[in-house]
Parts: structure tokens; C-alpha cells; sequence
């Protein structure tokens, strides 16, 4: 396609990442939040293009990655059960919960089905009257809008045997949870280019603002990559902190109102636990009062039993740019994608799993 | 999972207050729901997510940004090739 192959050449990275060892006088630490971006960066080889003092770490923004332990042991649960139909975006299949993984909890003889649209969900649910349809609903503010949809259609037709698993996380309150640790290293961000097509980038200015951190809004092609991090260089060297968008062809400052409404319509802003950080306040959606009969937490009686992650899994400092995969013991060798041991090894926008597929030659070699 | 891929609406269909429509990526066509991009006709290309239409790629503000980095570009070969990298080497 016109505009996205031109994204991808050579010539323009290599200038790019030119420009970028001539501007940088400094070393400077930056992170790109999305997976979509990681998975970028390690495919065409992005960090090994640019100069040694500009490090990228690798943010928390794969919701395969962060969605809960408990939420992946509450559908498996959901799933054995006669009278239930769980639907799930294929990538949740293969995320470990506490004892199984709904890939297995299927080949025990659950009924899962893989939706690439929430649409899809909706569908099983009219052709099944019979049966209770679980929707495992995960994402972004890139997803949501297209969730809280499903939910808005299911509750105007009356479908009565519809009900989603939600785990919705928001990226501004992980952003300042980062900023805010002692620890932090982070000194420049690239936005999340599809999270701001939907919620535009008021947000960014005032977290950039309170930290005094450039921000840039980034694409997702190669090219737009390397033009992010050059603002972002060009930034750090003149001591500015403000934001700007790189990814003008898709994202407004005021982003998608339509996709805002049904948010607002559907879900409510309120506390969100995410794998490997913990709960933060603020940075999940979850259903208003009208939409409570869609919620699969008060449609089933779900007991719950506390769950812990694998104590060798290191995903926590992974998502936090703290640690880079290679670092974890088990990787490559005890945690693989074909038996993960962490979310991020599942998802192909999981660091882990980025660096297996890109890097891991190297390791060995 | 965050993941849009651009594609090229063929047609429109409304539905009530539903919109949908026919969208090609490359050589598969697919029904895209366009709910959120009410100022999508067809011919215009959008950026797609989980079966939903989330903007509207701006032709414009594609080729003003392309073209001011294929200025990088042509300076870059003006001062002659580069040595090999990685880049070359990856896949398409
Ligand atoms: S390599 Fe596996 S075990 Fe190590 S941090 Fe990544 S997901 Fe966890």
C-alpha cells in the first residue's frame, strides 16, 4: 500500500539514524510503551541501527502481557464449564495461568473460540441461545472503543447470554506509576500510536509537563520509529520537554471522538491490576451500572483463589524497562514461546517473545 | 494486539445506525465496521483494529511527512552509500 511501504525504506532509516548519532552529544534513555513498536524495533534490527549512546527499554504496553493472572484463571474456570462458549483474542490462549492455559483447558474439551473481532464474539452468542457466551475482553484505549461496541449492540438486541471478562488497562496512569518510581531510568518517551489515534495526546502534555520528559507520538513503521526518536534526541539536546506527534497521517491532538463516546457510554474509569506491576489507581475501564448484567464477574459466582506468578519469571522488571529479556535466566531455555513461563513470551508484541524471534542468534552465537 | 492495519474502503454499507463497509488490505477484502470514522468514503484508506475502522489515514499528512524525509534521504546519497547494515538484510 501507498504510505506504508515508503515508511519501510532503507535509505531514509539510514539517514535517519544518521542524523540521529550526529544530534546525540549525550546518552539518553528511551522507551517505547507499545509492543507494536517493540516487536519494530527488534524486527528490522532499530536499536542496532542507531548510535550506542541511545538505549531503548522496552515499555509495559502489551495487554496479552499485563492482563491478570486471576482474569486468565477466571476464564479457564469459565471455560470447563458445560454451559459456557468462551471467546478470546487468539493471542490469551497461550498466556499461563496459575496451573493450565486455555489452549489446554480446549484440548481437555472446553469450548474456546478464537475472535479476531469482538463482532465475532457476538455472533456465537445469537447462533447459541442455549449456551452462556463469555467474551475474554482485553486492551488498550485501541480495543476498548471496539469492546464497549459489542456490549452497547448486546445490550440494544436484548441478547441475554452474553457476558465479558474485561481487563482494560489505560497507558497515562502506567506512564506516571513509571515516572514515579525511584528506580526510574526513562528519560524520553515514544507515544503509543494507535492508543493516541483513539484518545488523542491531551494526557501526554500533562504528564510531560509534571515530569518535565519529552514525549513524542510514534508510528509503528520503521521509518516513523527513527524520526520519533531523532524529535525526541533533538529534544534531550536543547533541555525541552514538550510533546509532539510524529504520527500526524492517523493522529489528532483531540483523537477519536466517536470511539471516545461509546467508551464513556459503556465503561467507567477505576483501579486495574496488571500482571507484573501491580494495581494502579486509575488505569482500568470497567462497566457502569447500566452495562453490570454484561459483566461475567456478577453473572457467574466466581471464587477466586489468589495466584503468583512463577517465581524464576522476571516480567515484572521486564515491563518496567528495568531488565531487558536476555536478562532473565530462564530465557530461552526454561521459557520459550512454545512453553512460556511469563506473558511476555507469549504475545508476539511481548519483549520476551520479540527478542526470541529477532535476537536470540546472537545470544548464542 | 494494538496493531492497525491500513486499508482501502471499497464501498460503504449502513445498516440502521451501524456502518460497515468493504475494505481491501492487499489482495484480501474484508467488512470492516466504520462506526468510529463517520468522515470515511470510499476510496479513502483506514487504519483498522479488531474488526473496527480507528482513523482515517490523512493522504495528506502521509505524503508532507514523506516527503520531508525522503529530503533526508536524497542528502544521504548524495553524500554517497553507506556502508551495509543489518537493514538490508532483514525481512520484508
Ligand atoms: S523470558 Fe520468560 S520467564 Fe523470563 S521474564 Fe520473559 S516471560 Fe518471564
Amino acid at each position: 500500500m501507498k504510505y506504508l511501504d515508503e515508511y519501510r525504506d532503507g535509505a531514509i532509516a539510514r539517514a535517519l539514524a544518521g542524523e540521529i548519532a550526529c544530534v546525540a552529544t549525550h546518552p539518553w534513555v528511551l522507551m517505547e510503551i507499545c509492543g507494536g513498536q517493540t516487536h519494530t524495533i527488534m524486527r528490522y534490527g532499530i536499536d542496532e541501527l542507531l548510535p550506542r549512546k541511545i538505549e531503548l527499554v522496552h515499555g509495559p504496553g502489551c495487554p496479552v502481557c499485563v492482563t491478570p493472572l486471576e482474569t486468565i484463571d477466571k476464564a479457564i474456570a469459565l471455560a470447563l464449564r458445560q454451559d459456557v462458549i468462551l471467546v478470546s483474542y487468539g493471542d490469551m490462549l497461550r498466556v499461563p495461568g496459575s496451573n493450565s492455559d486455555l489452549l489446554r483447558a480446549k484440548a481437555s474439551g472446553a469450548d474456546v473460540r478464537v475472535a479476531y473481532s469482538p463482532t465475532e464474539a457476538l455472533k456465537v452468542a445469537r447462533a447459541n441461545p442455549e449456551r452462556q457466551v463469555v467474551f475474554l475482553a482485553i486492551g488498550f484505549e485501541t480495543t476498548a472503543p471496539a469492546n464497549a461496541m459489542a456490549a452497547w449492540e448486546a445490550r440494544r438486541e436484548g441478547l441475554k447470554n452474553f457476558s465479558m471478562l474485561v481487563s482494560h488497562v489505560l497507558v497515562p496512569p502506567a506512564i506516571r506509576a513509571l515516572l514515579a518510581t525511584p528506580q526510574n531510568r526513562i528519560q524520553g518517551f515514544i507515544g503509543p500510536g494507535h492508543v493516541c489515534t483513539v484518545a488523542g495526546y491531551k494526557e501526554y502534555e500533562d504528564l510531560s509537563r509534571e515530569f518535565r520528559i519529552p514525549m513524542v507520538v510514534g508510528g509503528f513503521e520503521p521509518v516513523d520509529l527513527l524520526e520519533s526518536i531523532l524529535m525526541l534526541v533533538r529534544q534531550l539536546e536543547a533541555g525541552k520537554a514538550c510533546v509532539e506527534n510524529q504520527y500526524v497521517r492517523s493522529v489528532t491532538y483531540a483523537g477519536n471522538l466517536p470511539a471516545q463516546r461509546i467508551l464513556k457510554e459503556v465503561f467507567e474509569v477505576g483501579n486495574q491490576k496488571w500482571r507484573g506491576l501491580g494495581e494502579i489507581a486509575g488505569s482500568g475501564l470497567h462497566f457502569r451500572e447500566e452495562y453490570a448484567r454484561f459483566d461475567a464477574n456478577r453473572v457467574f459466582d466466581l471464587e477466586l483463589i489468589a495466584a503468583e506468578e512463577p517465581a524464576e519469571c522476571i516480567s515484572a522488571l521486564v515491563l518496567q524497562g528495568l531488565r531487558k529479556p536476555t536478562d532473565c535466566p530462564a530465557f530461552g531455555i526454561g521459557c520459550t514461546p512454545e512453553a512460556p513461563l511469563g506473558a511476555p513470551m507469549v504475545s508476539a508484541e511481548g519483549a520476551c517473545a520479540a527478542y526470541y524471534h529477532y535476537r536470540r542468534h546472537k545470544e548464542c552465537s | 494486539m494494538c496493531l492497525a492495519i491500513p486499508g482501502r474502503v471499497l464501498e460503504i454499507e449502513e445498516a440502521g445506525d451501524l456502518r460497515s463497509g468493504k475494505v481491501r488490505f492487499g489482495g484480501i477484502v474484508r467488512n470492516v465496521r466504520l462506526d468510529f470514522v463517520p468522515e470515511a468514503g470510499a476510496g479513502d484508506y483506514v487504519m483498522v483494529h479488531v474488526g473496527f475502522a480507528i482513523s482515517r489515514v490523512d493522504e495528506q499528512e502521509a505524503e508532507r511527512t514523506y516527503e520531508i524525509l525522503q529530503s533526508m534521504g536524497a542528502l544521504a546519497e548524495e553524500l554517497g552509500p553507506g556502508e551495509d547494515t543489518a537493514w538490508d538484510r532483514r525481512p520484508q
